[in-house]
């Protein structure tokens, strides 16, 4: 296990770097100056002087990336061009509704994907189960920003049941706030319930016809004893990697909700980063959620290894 | 469902919207320049605008048409960078298996999947500037590793095969064995995933027209017209349903598609499922 997880850490590490470098040279190509790119036209030539200076943009391309790596791990991002202040206190001020929001989809993505998964699997090419693989055929297609969209004009507008968007913040209540993150918590959800119910479909019938399986029928288990027994956890396993995947989806996905909804999270700082040229925010955002898409990478890794003991010695 | 239904179902949805696309090109009912303040807002079947008009007067099947081409083209050019760029490092991955290239390709496919690839391609078009061929391109460097993993994972299986050795000891080379005998026998996966990307390029692209980087005004786009039609909801819901209808149906088609071609070419699939 150790073996395995200082395997993990390493290219944990190397991914980290990689992309940094990445997000670093997409910024470094931008045509022309990075100060007059963020000023715009008919800026007096100090002031450009000025942002330069304050952008560190007098140093090497080297000795930039390594002063810019170097700031974020000591948890300086930088300060925000247009606001004035620390990218790191923007940042923690709309974490506060990004995370809550994604993990809120993460939650009823998994609630709603694994009892559909695996009823549809158990009653397999029966009318439950076709129903199931057509509304999730349905579900994978639907664009998540127009599926909101729909969800608005009906449940906002027509039955007013939740408020079509804003957030009124922490210090307001919990309930005012979850009521606000419904919405968009089930907009974000639909299409990666029904990529995750697939998956858990296909992979408890794959484990259904494993011989362990049917030793415990041959023993006098019916199908519905041997898939909530046997298959259900060792189907848990792929489920287990797609959701490690899907954070990074949602996560992705919450950025064009949050626009939607009007939600001041992060994926709103990245555009109001975009048409204010604001590159320092831009980038340090970006750069901290690819981060934390490759973290959540990693403890998937992790508890794989936890669940399925064959991973930890095969590293 | 049967391979073979799913695939004309697929193809039957998807087909009237490339052909409405086609069309698009030499006729549409009114033209999208056309714009008619007086007669704005319409509704689905006012006459002479068949699925009504919006804000600006301007027919919504005219536009729907229209923009069916923006995501099409912009979607099949993607696939095509993907698997300009793919197939070949494929290929090469898998001749020399354990090389440093296959190392290169193998690792860097897993760090482009690990990668949010929204947020690689918000930042890409926001450098660059938004625009249709930008959207492209962003959406593009995301499939080469897609279609680079298929190629290796097919070409590696076809290596270990009889008459692939015998073309190898009969003195033909690694690059033209991949060219003459992997590249045809992994036909089948390469279209299969084809049309995969393609509809994960159409709604990348309806994702980033939506949030104002993709195609630009006045090119219509079903992606803009839903960001258009947001503060029009209450008034003229048909501007938020019709190209939220036209992406879904044009995605599912290909979906289907997809899935009906892979039960069809690989039968080994159809008992798994």
């Amino acid at each position: 296990m150790l073996r395995y997880t200082l395997s993990r850490l390493v290219s944990l590490v190397l991914s980290l770097l990689v992309a940094s470098v990445a997000i670093f040279a997409v910024i470094e190509v931008i045509p022309g100056d990075p100060a007059s790119y963020m000023l715009g036209m008919n800026v007096a030539p100090d002031t450009v002087a000025a942002l330069r200076e304050q952008l560190g943009l007098n140093g090497t391309v080297i000795e930039r990336y390594v002063s810019w790596l170097g700031g974020m791990l000591r948890g300086d991002f930088g300060t925000s061009y247009t606001y004035r202040v620390p990218v790191a206190e923007l940042v923690a001020a709309r974490v506060q509704v990004s995370l809550p929001l994604t993990l809120y989809a993460l939650v009823l993505s998994t609630v709603i994907a694994i009892p559909v998964g695996l009823i549809a699997a158990a009653r397999q090419g029966k009318p439950t189960d076709l129903g199931v693989m057509a509304t999730t055929q349905l579900g994978v297609a639907v664009p998540n920003f127009w599926f909101a969209m729909i969800l608005v004009l009906i449940f906002a507008v027509k039955l007013r049941w939740f408020p079509s968007g804003g957030f009124p913040g922490w210090d307001k209540g919990i309930w005012v706030n979850i009521r606000a993150l419904t919405l968009p918590a089930v907009a974000l959800a639909l299409p990666q319930a029904s990529i995750l119910a697939r998956v858990m479909r296909s992979s408890v019938l794959e484990t259904l016809s494993q011989d362990y399986i049917r030793t415990a029928r041959a023993k006098g288990l019916n199908r519905a004893q041997a898939v909530l027994r046997h298959a259900f956890r060792n189907a848990l396993i792929p489920v287990l990697t797609i959701l490690g995947l899907q954070f990074s989806f949602l996560l992705a996905g919450a950025i064009i909700i949050e626009n939607v909804f009007f939600l001041p999270g992060l994926g709103r700082l990245i555009f109001q980063g975009i048409t204010q040229r604001d590159l320092i925010v831009v980038e340090s955002v970006v750069m901290l959620l690819v981060g934390a898409v490759i973290l959540v990478n990693f403890l998937v890794d992790l508890a794989y290894a936890l669940v399925d003991p064959r991973l930890r010695s095969r590293a | 469902m049967k391979g073979r239904l799913m695939l004309i179902l697929g193809a039957v949805l998807a087909g009237v919207f490339a052909l409405a696309a086609l069309v698009s090109l030499v006729w549409v009912p009114v033209p999208v320049e056309q714009l008619a303040v007086a007669s704005k807002l319409k509704p689905i079947g006012t006459p002479g605008f068949a699925l009504g008009t919006d804000h600006f007067g301007r027919d919504m099947l005219s536009m729907l048409m229209v923009g069916a081409r923006t995501s099409i083209a912009v979607a099949i050019l993607a696939v095509g960078i993907g698997m300009g760029f793919g197939v070949p490092l494929g290929l090469l991955a898998a001749a020399r298996r354990g090389s440093l290239v296959d190392e290169v390709v193998m690792r860097g496919n897993d760090l482009v999947f690990a990668f949010p690839s929204l947020v690689i391609a918000i930042l890409i078009t926001a450098v660059f500037g938004p625009s249709a061929t930008n959207a492209i391109i962003a959406i593009g460097i995301f499939n080469i590793p897609v279609f680079a993993r298929v190629t290796r994972g097919g070409a590696l299986s076809l290596w270990t095969l009889d008459y692939i050795r015998a073309a190898e000891v009969a003195g033909k080379g690694r690059a033209r064995i991949s060219l003459e005998h992997i590249l045809p026998n992994i036909a089948n996966l390469l279209i299969v995933q084809g049309t995969i990307q393609f509809s994960l390029g159409i709604l990348a692209e309806a994702g980033l027209s939506y949030v104002g980087l993709g195609a630009q005004p006045p090119i219509p786009s079903w992606g803009r017209m839903l960001a258009e039609a947001q503060t029009m909801i209450t008034m003229a819901p048909h501007m938020a349903i019709l190209p939220g209808l036209a992406i879904v149906l044009t995605v599912l088609g290909l979906n289907l598609m997809g899935d009906g071609l892979r039960d069809l070419l690989d039968p080994r699939l159809r008992r798994a499922r």
